[in-house]
C-alpha cells in the first residue's frame, strides 16, 4: 500500500490504461498544457504526447460528440469534463449517441467511452457549479455510473471503466482531489463496477452513500459510537448498476436505512433505495427510510447558506438516531 | 484546398460533357433505381400500417449519395441522420435486412430495435442512421479523428440537411475538425425544406457551402440531381482530404420529392415546384436519358433491370412482412455490451 491523494490514483490509472492500451487517449478542456483544470492530468501530456492527450476548445457538445464518435471508430476515449455542470451542455451525446447507439443498433455499434470530471458541490461557487447529477445519469440505461470516494475506489474503478466496453459515466469529486487514503501498489489493482463495499461495520443502523459523502457518514458513525449506535457504512460506489443486494443484506442486518446524497430529494438515489428496500427487504425494517439529501433549492453563494443546504455529519448522525427512535 | 474547391464549382457543368464509362453510368443507374423502388415499396407498406413511427423517403435525392458512395474506398467511413435507407442500401447492406428492420422484425438490420431512423452497418463502414438533427457531424467528426489517430488515409464522409446545418453543434464540430486538420467530407444534403421551413427561411446566408469559411474550410457546390456531378465533386473533395488537407464541405444541391415523413403532407410547396423538379431535374431520368442517347442501353434493355429490381424489393417487402417480430426475451438484451 501506498499514501496516494485521489487525484494522483486517477493519473495514475489513466496512465497505466494508457500504457497498456494505445487505443485508449485522453481529450478535454484543459488536460495537456495545463495538465488538468484540477491537475488530475498532471504530467501525461509529457509521457504520451499530444497525440494522445488532447486539449480541446470550450465546446463541451462538440467534443462529446467527437469522443462518441471516436469509440465507435473503435478507439478508447477517456473524455474530461471540467466539471459535470458543463457536461449539460453535451447531454444530447451522452444519452443519445453515447447510451442508446448500441441497444438501437441491435448489438452491432459498442461506445467504450469513459466521461469523467468533477461532480457535486464544490465550495462557494453557487448554483450553476456545483450541482449532482448522480440521479440524472443513474436514471439512464445504456451505461454505467460510478461515484467512488476513496483513492483506492478511485484508481480501481477508473481503469475497470477503461476497459468496459460501455459508456461510462464516472463522478469525481473536486473536494477529494487532495485527500489521501490508502492505494494498493498493484499495477492491475481493478474494483469490479456494480459491488458497493460496507466501510464500517456495525450493527444498529446502516447508512448508505457515495462519493464525499461517505466521508461524512463515516465522521457521523463516529460521533454515534460515542453514543452507543453502532452504524454500518455502505459505499454504494456504482450508482448503475446499483448494488441492491449489499444494501439489502445490510439492511438485514440492522434493520434500519439512512440514505444520504448531496443532490436533490425529488427521485434521487435516496428515492431509488428506499424504494427497493420496500419491495424487496420490506420486513427487515423496524423503521422507515430516511433520506438525507442535498436542500430542494439551487445552491445559494453564502457560506451560512451554503453549509446549510449539504447534508453534514450532523444532519447524518440525527437522521440516524430517528431511525433508532433515539432522537 | 482551393483547388478542390473550384473542381467541386466545376464538375458540375463539366459532367455531361465529360464522357462517363458505359458500365459505370448502368451501374449508378441500377443503384438509384433500387434506392428509389425501395422506397415507394417503403412507402406502400406504411400506408398499409406494416412500418410504424416516423419513415423519411429519399425519393429524389438518390444521386447524392450514389455519387458518393462510389467514389468512396473500402475503409472509409459514413454515417448520416435519419434519412438513411438509401445510404445502407448503397452500403451494400441487402434490402431484406433494411425492410425487416422497418417492419420491426428480428431479421431486421437492427434486430428491430433500432426502425428506419437508427440503421446500422459498421462492417460495411456506415456508422448509422442518428436520429437527432446534427448529431452525427460531431460523431462524424469523431470517425475522422480516429482515422487520423490510426495514422490511415481513410476519409470520414458526414453527411446532413439543410436543417443540420443551423445546428451550433455542427460549427463546434467544424472548428475542431479544421483546427487538428481531420479527414472529414461534409456532405450537405440541401433538399431545400428543414422539414417545412425552407432555406430561405432558416438560413441568413443560403451558400451552405460557404458556412466552413470562418473555420477555413473550404467547400462547394455541386448539382446533387446529377449522379456524375456528385461522383467527380466527391472524388476531388475526398483527394484532398486522403492527402491531409483537412476538411472540405460539399453542398449538394438536391430535392426531395416526398413530405418530410410520410406523416407531411407538404403543403409549404406548391405541386408545381415538385411537378418541375421531377420533370426537369430527376436524377434517375437524366441517367436513362444519357445511357439511351449515348446508345450504351434501349428502353427494353432499361424496363428489364426495373423488372429486375422490382422483383428484389418485392422479395424485401414479402420477407419484411413474414419475417417474425423480435420474442419478448429479446427487449433485455443489447443494452449492454458484454454483460
Amino acid at each position: 500500500m501506498v499514501q496516494q491523494t485521489v487525484r494522483e490514483a486517477l493519473r495514475d490509472a489513466m496512465a497505466e490504461e494508457m500504457r497498456a492500451d494505445p487505443d485508449v487517449f485522453l481529450m478535454g478542456e484543459e488536460v495537456a498544457e495545463y495538465q488538468g483544470a484540477y491537475k488530475v492530468s498532471q504530467g501525461l501530456l509529457d509521457e504520451f504526447g499530444a497525440g494522445r492527450v488532447i486539449d480541446t476548445p470550450i465546446t463541451e457538445a462538440g467534443f462529446a460528440g467527437i469522443g462518441v464518435g471516436a469509440a465507435m471508430g473503435g478507439l478508447k476515449p477517456i473524455v474530461e469534463f471540467m466539471t459535470f455542470n458543463f457536461a449539460m451542455q453535451a447531454m444530447d451525446h451522452l444519452i443519445n449517441s453515447a447510451a442508446k447507439t448500441l441497444y438501437m443498433s441491435g448489438g452491432l455499434l459498442p461506445v467504450p467511452v469513459v466521461f469523467r470530471g468533477p461532480n457535486g458541490a464544490a465550495a462557494r461557487v453557487a448554483a450553476q457549479h456545483s450541482q449532482c447529477y448522480a440521479s440524472w445519469f443513474a436514471h439512464v440505461p445504456g451505461w454505467r455510473v460510478i461515484a467512488p470516494y476513496s483513492a483506492a475506489d478511485a484508481k480501481g474503478l477508473l481503469k475497470a471503466a477503461i476497459r468496459d466496453p460501455n459508456p461510462v459515466v464516472f463522478l469525481e469529486n473536486e473536494l477529494l482531489y487532495g485527500q489521501s487514503f490508502e492505494v494498493p501498489e498493484d499495477g492491475d489493482h481493478l474494483v469490479p463496477i456494480g459491488k458497493a463495499a460496507v466501510v464500517r461495520p456495525g450493527s444498529d443502523a446502516t447508512v448508505a452513500a457515495f462519493s464525499i459523502m461517505v466521508g461524512k457518514a463515516l465522521e457521523a458513525a463516529d460521533a454515534l459510537a460515542a453514543d452507543g449506535i453502532e452504524v454500518e457504512v455502505v459505499d454504494l460506489r456504482s450508482l448503475r448498476p446499483l448494488d441492491g443486494d449489499a444494501v439489502l443484506a445490510s439492511v438485514e442486518k440492522t434493520n434500519r436505512l439512512v440514505t444520504v446524497e448531496e443532490g436533490w430529494p425529488v427521485a434521487g438515489i435516496g428515492a431509488e433505495l428506499a424504494a427497493l428496500v420496500m419491495e424487496r427487504g420490506f420486513d427487515q425494517l423496524d423503521a422507515p427510510v430516511v433520506r438525507v439529501t442535498g436542500a430542494d433549492v439551487p445552491m445559494p453563494y453564502a457560506a451560512a447558506l451554503e453549509a446549510v443546504s449539504l447534508p453534514s455529519a450532523a444532519t447524518i448522525a440525527d437522521a440516524v438516531r430517528r431511525v433508532c427512535y433515539r432522537s | 484546398m482551393a483547388t478542390a474547391r473550384k473542381k467541386a464549382r466545376s464538375a458540375a457543368s463539366a459532367s455531361r460533357e465529360s464522357a462517363v464509362e458505359p458500365e459505370t453510368l448502368d451501374r449508378w443507374f441500377r443503384d438509384m433505381l433500387l434506392l428509389r423502388r425501395f422506397e415507394e415499396k417503403a412507402s406502400q407498406l406504411y400506408g398499409m400500417g406494416l412500418i410504424g413511427g416516423f419513415c423519411h423517403l429519399y425519393i429524389g435525392q438518390e444521386a447524392v449519395v450514389t455519387g458518393v458512395q462510389h467514389a468512396l474506398e473500402p475503409g472509409d467511413s459514413v454515417i448520416t441522420g435519419y434519412r438513411c435507407h438509401a445510404h445502407m442500401l448503397i452500403a451494400g447492406v441487402p434490402p431484406r435486412e433494411v425492410m425487416a428492420e422497418l417492419t420491426g422484425r428480428a431479421a431486421g438490420a437492427s434486430q428491430g430495435k433500432g426502425g428506419s431512423m437508427h440503421l446500422f452497418a459498421p462492417e460495411r463502414g456506415f456508422y448509422g442512421g442518428h436520429g437527432i438533427v446534427g448529431a452525427q457531424v460531431p460523431l462524424g467528426v469523431g470517425l475522422g479523428f480516429a482515422h487520423k489517430y490510426r495514422d490511415s488515409d481513410q476519409v470520414s464522409v458526414t453527411y446532413f440537411g439543410d436543417g443540420a446545418a443551423n445546428q451550433g453543434q455542427v460549427f463546434e464540430a467544424f472548428n475542431m475538425a479544421a483546427l487538428w486538420q481531420l479527414p472529414v467530407l461534409f456532405v450537405i444534403e440541401n433538399n431545400q425544406y428543414a422539414m417545412g421551413t425552407s432555406v430561405e427561411r432558416s438560413a441568413a446566408v443560403h451558400e451552405l457551402h460557404e458556412r466552413g469559411r470562418a473555420f477555413g474550410i473550404p467547400g462547394g457546390r455541386v448539382d446533387g440531381m446529377d449522379v456524375a456531378a456528385v461522383f467527380r465533386a466527391t472524388e476531388d473533395a475526398l483527394a484532398d482530404c486522403r492527402a491531409g488537407k483537412g476538411p472540405f464541405l460539399l453542398e449538394a444541391m438536391t430535392y426531395r420529392y416526398r413530405g418530410h415523413s410520410m406523416s407531411d403532407p407538404a403543403k409549404y410547396r406548391s405541386r408545381e415546384e415538385v411537378s418541375k423538379v421531377r420533370e426537369e431535374r430527376d436524377p434517375i431520368e437524366q441517367a436513362r436519358q444519357v445511357l439511351i442517347e449515348g446508345g450504351h442501353a434501349d428502353e427494353d434493355a432499361l424496363k428489364e433491370i426495373d423488372r429486375e429490381i422490382r422483383a428484389t424489393v418485392n422479395d424485401a417487402a414479402d420477407f419484411a412482412r413474414e419475417a417474425p417480430e423480435p420474442e419478448a426475451e429479446a427487449l433485455g438484451a443489447h443494452v449492454l455490451a458484454g454483460a
